[in-house]
């Protein structure tokens, strides 16, 4: 690092290109250091997964091959795991969508009020998603819980949000709703602000209806916003823990199993390293893929931002 | 006209299915247990400050006896680990991230890629074998091994929103510095950081944001007293059964530095949450 910052220091051009090359390493190198020792557990995750191993029975670890793997994709268990993880997936990234969409849509004019409620919206997503489950439950609570008593108030007395298998996938789907849509929001809200403004100016001199407009304008232009949005958001949904695990524990039952709460049990309930560490690194393929995709997305949402394209 | 009713109603709407559980859990934080427990629900109370007492004084007086509350602990912890865990990933991601920026070097965009791919990698895959490493090198239960950990959370953070903002100030002052003499490390401390300032800013207090809401990581690696808010909030809910007021008066505390951070950097924060690609 000195000496780098020594020669570069002189301005001879031969000294000047030598540490040019070299700066970026030592640059990144500490960040990459750091992170170099998180990458050690990671590979040892992939050995576990490998591995006959629990904990409660230390002598009879061994290398079992992909005997782990073959287990979870035979167990009617681990794909039960893998559709509640989608379906809870599926349901609050689909609402978070059309929900932030139609709120950025709503507070799309630049006035006081709608700022105003643009930053109040902001709050949710600043709760951390395990208070937030606790929040819920304080308000879902059946004995006094304000929610709770609205439901019967309309009707709905055997309502048991979380601690009912039949709804618990409801309520934790609302409370993702709850966190997250502001994200969603918040992106879509400053894409639509950016909008050029002419499309929309012809549009109306030649009165088209307003359907036609955000079908055919809005929607396609904003759509690098969505697919960032989207794509960020499924990757942390589809590894939710917190939430659900602060309101059930993945239960009742195992009706809200889904991945991580699911290897957490496995791990300290089961003791069972090497099968958390399958479903882990399982979870782990699907994320890299979508971040992969997410990144390209990134890329290209920048580039148009500053006008490289 | 009755488009514009309709647009209204909906904002109501809005506000109200957003604004509601932060309106109750405050109101709930100054109600009695008896006023929390009354149906219908109470909107008109004297607020008492009895829950707050007994979070800051540190114990409750209950029927069966004094239950003890260790939460303004959890608090501290939270600070310090955020704090310290945004500090280290300063230091260590804004010279990488000016790298980023400045020079496009072998393996860079993979370097980058790797490690904003660690942020959206399963926290679990990681944080399991770390928690038995960590017991066998006595790094468990400790501040440097959390802090170390939450670089997880805080430095792809950092370093993507920041090397944005670096991609953003035109190296030419930098370079029109250095032709005047100075060295590379000075054009870098004095003229790019200083430039990129409000981006750095605005980065550690997104990553202090995330770093403090983090669940996962605290509830694998602290026990008892290095646990943060997240884990404590939990466990005092475990603990105390029906101590409604003061859990709603320690979920009030837990969230209160987040959203004064927030309502502070308002302006940069969807340049922040969309990690640089989108402009506020």
């Amino acid at each position: 690092m000195n000496d780098a910052v020594a020669t570069a220091g002189k301005l001879a051009p031969e000294t000047f290109r030598a540490p040019r090359n070299r700066l970026p390493y030592l640059l990144s190198l500490p960040a990459l250091f750091v992170c170099i020792w998180i990458l050690v557990p990671f590979f040892t995750a992939v050995w576990y997964s490998l591995e006959h191993y629990n904990m409660s029975f230390p002598a009879g670890r061994s290398f079992a091959w992909f005997a782990n793997y073959i287990d979870l994709f035979t167990d009617p268990a681990f794909w039960h795991t893998v559709a509640v993880s989608l379906i809870y997936v599926g349901g609050s990234v689909a609402f978070e969508l059309m929900l932030g969409l139609g709120i950025a849509m709503l507070l799309r004019e630049r006035t006081l009020i709608n700022n105003a409620i643009a930053v109040a919206l902001l709050l949710p997503l600043m709760v951390a998603p395990v208070i937030a489950s606790l929040i819920w439950k304080l308000m879902t609570n059946p004995d006094f819980g304000v929610y709770a008593w609205m439901a019967s108030e309309l009707g709905f007395r055997h309502f048991r949000w979380a601690s009912d298998p039949s709804t618990a996938m409801f309520t934790v789907v609302l409370i993702d709703i709850w966190v997250n849509t502001p994200f969603i929001m918040i992106l879509l809200l400053a894409g639509l602000r950016s909008l050029p403004s002419q499309p929309f100016e012809a549009a109306a001199l030649d009165d088209v209806p307003g359907y036609l407009v955000f079908w055919r304008i809005t929607l396609p232009m904003l759509m690098p916003y969505i697919l960032t949005a989207t794509l960020f958001r499924m990757l942390l949904a589809l590894q939710e823990f917190a939430i659900v695990y602060g309101m059930t524990q993945g239960g009742p039952g195992n009706a809200l199993m889904v991945f991580q709460v699911d290897a957490y049990n496995e791990f300290y309930q089961n003791m069972n390293v090497g099968r958390s560490a399958a479903v882990l690194v399982i979870l782990w393929a699907i994320t890299f893929v979508l971040s992969k995709l997410f990144v390209n997305q990134w890329y290209r949402l920048r580039a148009r931002n500053r006008g490289e394209i | 006209m009755a488009g514009k009713a309709a647009r209204s109603l909906a904002k109501v709407l809005v506000v109200l299915f957003f604004m509601f559980p932060i309106f109750w859990i405050l109101v709930m934080s100054f109600q009695t247990n008896g006023e929390i427990l009354s149906l219908p629900p109470k909107l008109v109370f004297t607020p008492t400050l009895l829950n707050y007492a007994s979070l800051l004084v540190g114990h409750l007086k209950t029927s069966v006896g004094m239950l003890t509350i260790t939460f303004m602990r959890n608090v501290m912890n939270s600070f310090i680990l955020s704090a310290g865990s945004v500090a280290l990933a300063l230091v260590l991601g804004v010279p990488a991230a000016y790298a980023f920026a400045r020079f496009k070097f072998r393996f860079s965009e993979d370097i980058a890629f790797t490690l904003l791919s660690l942020k959206f990698a399963p926290a679990l895959l990681v944080v399991l074998p770390v928690a038995l490493e960590f017991q066998q090198i006595g790094l468990d239960n400790t501040y440097v091994g959390l802090i170390w950990i939450y670089q997880l959370i805080t430095l792809p953070l950092i370093l993507w929103i920041v090397r944005s903002y670096f991609e953003d100030v035109s190296p030419d002052i930098e370079y029109a510095y250095r032709v005047d003499g100075h060295s590379w490390l000075g054009g870098f401390v004095k003229i790019a950081i200083p430039l990129a300032g409000p981006g750095i800013a605005a980065a550690g207090l997104l990553a202090f944001i995330f770093a403090w809401n983090d669940f996962i990581f605290a509830l694998v690696l602290a026990s008892g007293p290095k646990q943060p808010v997240t884990v404590g909030a939990l466990a005092f809910v475990t603990a105390s059964g029906i101590q409604y007021g003061q859990i709603a008066a320690a979920v009030v505390l837990s969230i209160i530095p987040t959203f004064a951070i927030a309502l502070y950097a308002q302006r940069w924060l969807v340049e922040g949450l969309s990690l640089g690609a989108v402009k506020g």
